[in-house]
């Protein structure tokens, strides 16, 4: 069978089951729509939680960027691992014992204020657009590749796919899928790590092949290789570091606060049965997202190699069929610049006559490594339930926010049950759309975007979370004016090094050396400094707010996620 | 916690609990800061001298090592919690 025929059955085998997990685990309530009841084990918990937090980002894009970055793409893994450090330790247990349903919920009540309540919606409704159009756009470069039908079907079935089990499941239906997700997309994965691994260095475990020898074993070591050939085409030694020690540790630190406050993480933990299991929750989900990360950096490393020798010097004529077709798809472009038929892919700009888009390398990895072709279909199956776990996750927070935040807690108080549950499916649905149609017609910058959330989450949600668990004197007037000028002083600094003053995007004209990726590190310093200060200068909160903080630090009590008034 | 907090009354062994409580989350982020911006970023190229196979030991740290202590120190912070609750008889009741 050829490679778009086992990516069709493959792919097909992947959506039944995922539709027939969701139709056996469908929401009857709106507590099983939001929180699935908080009934979840927590190894399945933890699952879930990977496959939601593993996008299409971690699975099709990190490798790639890590192949290119070399040292320098340690602060993705760092920091979307570390991050799970700080969830479970500081915020994780608190929220669960605290028992209601969403990240503002939390905001709200902690600092008894409707304003509050509306800032945590607004940055949280922000924060998930822009990361579900991101999804869109992955499951889109799948279909087109591999199932070769145009990117504009290929969202629309994604959307079909997410609608059904999203409106339908809620947070059961999409617990269970995702644990389904995860099971496809680390096998995915996994699979041509293996085959690659033994390909290269003879070892079957690619987290020590990475560090093995060539030549199946006997030859020098993989990392002193790929060191030297970048250096031979003018590229920095690959285990060299390129950005400044200040900028990397920033935005790690963003990447790692950033993931603590994303809400369609965060509301993960309010969905297992006791504290104690959110705390073990957090830690299987480390452990899940711990075997894709660190399959990823060898996975980069042998990408680099296996492009680098099936490439450069070679006539144009000779590279084999997956050039070709990646060249179709104008992701890869040759342009023979000194018009000897033989492709240059050297640093320097004016001789170099390769350019090759950093989303492409895990999926053209196995091609690139002459697998069979099940391997390649199993690839593109593994990057959809990516992008649709993801996505589907971050729908039910946008949809939970808007019927549950905005309606119940806010416009429209007396809302039936009933009637809150249709509000959040209409609104789930309506969310489909709208991501569908950035997904058709992105914005440019979707990439950067995603990105930024996080830095825009860290400056926002964290300080907020955390004070108002660890500081009984944090108050609501130091919360809001925190996490306002947090997320525009922020907001600002990206927008203005991206939008208004690209030109002068450079290390020279940045504040301290730090990139607009890790400003949210700062943001979230002012943040904390202003929460504090102003917290200081006003009254303390009232004793019943002082209780409940209390009463959150210890696990005896905790109940189910409860509606509101029950 | 050889003094027997259970023998106290519910507000000392709250406030017990707590204050222990923030001596493992201090222990357990200082390691977690060490291990990812000490090994992985700051001295991460002096660790490199050290060598692990094909690795410098900084890189290793940066792109491997730091993640496994990650996973491990959440292990422990569970271990470490669950018999705190129980030592402080503030631990969840089988059913609820």
């Amino acid at each position: 069978m050829n490679v778009q025929a086992w990516t069709f059955v493959l792919v097909g085998l992947s959506f039944a089951l995922y539709i027939g997990v969701a139709i056996w685990a469908r929401a009857r309530s709106t507590g099983e729509f939001y929180v699935a009841s908080a009934q979840v084990p927590g190894v399945l918990n933890g699952m879930a939680t990977g496959a939601d937090w593993m996008s299409a980002a971690s699975f099709v894009s990190m490798a790639g960027l890590i192949a290119f970055m070399g040292r320098d793409g340690s602060v993705y893994l760092l920091g979307w691992t570390g991050g799970y450090v700080l969830l479970a330790l500081l915020l994780a247990p608190y929220l669960r014992k605290f028992g209601k349903f969403t990240v503002p919920d939390f905001v709200g009540d902690r600092y008894a204020s409707q304003v509050a309540r509306m800032v945590a919606v607004l940055c949280a409704i922000f924060v998930s657009f822009t990361y579900v159009v991101g999804q869109m756009r992955g499951v889109a470069i799948v279909f087109s590749r591999f199932l070769e039908v145009d990117i504009e079907y290929g969202i629309l079935i994604g959307m079909g796919i997410v609608f059904f089990y999203a409106v339908l499941g809620g947070m059961k239906g999409i617990t269970y899928t995702q644990v389904a997700q995860y099971c496809v997309l680390i096998f995915a994965y996994l699979v041509p790590a293996i085959f690659i691994s033994l390909q290269l260095t003879g070892t079957i475990v690619p987290q020590i092949g990475m560090g093995g020898r060539i030549d199946g074993g006997t030859g020098p070591y993989l990392l002193e290789t790929l060191d030297t050939v970048c250096q031979d085409l003018g590229f920095e030694a690959y285990t060299e570091r390129g950005l400044g020690m200040l900028d990397m540790c920033a935005i790690t630190l963003a990447l790692m606060v950033g993931t603590a406050g994303l809400p369609h993480v965060i509301v993960r933990f309010y969905t297992v049965k006791r504290v104690a299991a959110a705390r073990s929750s957090a830690g299987w989900a480390l452990f899940f997202i711990a075997i894709l990360y660190t399959t990823a950096p060898a996975v980069a490393v042998f990408a680099r190699t296996n492009l680098i020798a099936s490439v450069s010097e070679r006539p144009r004529a000779d590279v084999p069929d997956w050039f070709n077709r990646w060249e179709e798809t104008g992701l890869i472009t040759f342009q023979d610049k000194n018009g000897d038929g033989r492709i240059q892919y050297v640093k320097d700009e004016a001789r170099n006559e390769l350019t090759i888009d950093r989303d492409i390398m895990v999926l053209a990895n196995p091609e690139i490594a002459k697998l069979p072709n099940w391997v390649i279909g199993l690839v593109a199956a593994g990057g959809l339930a990516a992008a649709l776990s993801t996505a589907a996750g971050l729908l039910l927070v946008i949809s939970t926010s808007i019927a549950h935040d905005l309606f119940k807690r806010g416009l429209r108080p007396n809302i039936s049950e009933h009637g809150e549950l249709i509000t959040a499916r209409i609104a789930a649905g309506a969310a489909i759309v709208v991501a569908g149609y950035f997904g058709l017609h992105p914005p440019g910058f979707v990439a950067e975007v995603v990105a930024f959330a996080f830095g825009l989450a860290a400056a926002s949600f964290f300080p907020a979370i955390l004070l108002g668990i660890f500081s009984k004197r944090t108050n609501k007037y130091g919360a809001v004016t925190g996490m306002i000028v947090g997320i525009l002083f922020t907001a600002a600094y990206i927008v203005y090094f991206r939008f208004i003053a690209p030109e002068s995007n450079t290390k020279e004209h940045w504040l301290f050396g730090i990139s607009p990726q890790g400003i949210g590190s700062v943001g979230m310093v002012i943040n904390f400094v202003i929460a504090v200060t102003i917290s200081k200068l006003t009254p303390p909160p009232p004793d019943d707010v002082q209780r409940m903080v209390e009463d959150i630090r210890v696990p005896r009590g905790a109940g189910e996620a409860h509606d509101i008034g029950a | 916690m050889s003094t027997g907090p259970a023998n106290r009354p519910p507000s000392t062994r709250r406030r017990l609990y707590w204050r222990r409580n923030l001596q493992i989350l201090g222990v357990l982020l200082s390691i977690w800061a060490l291990v990812s911006f000490g090994c992985g970023i700051v001295f991460s190229e002096q660790l490199d001298s050290i060598r692990l196979g094909g690795f410098g030991l900084g890189f290793w740290f940066a792109q491997q090592g730091a993640i496994y202590v990650f996973v491990l120190l959440i292990v422990v912070y569970v271990i470490l919690m669950n018999a705190l609750d129980r030592a402080c008889e503030v631990d969840e009741k089988e059913t609820r």
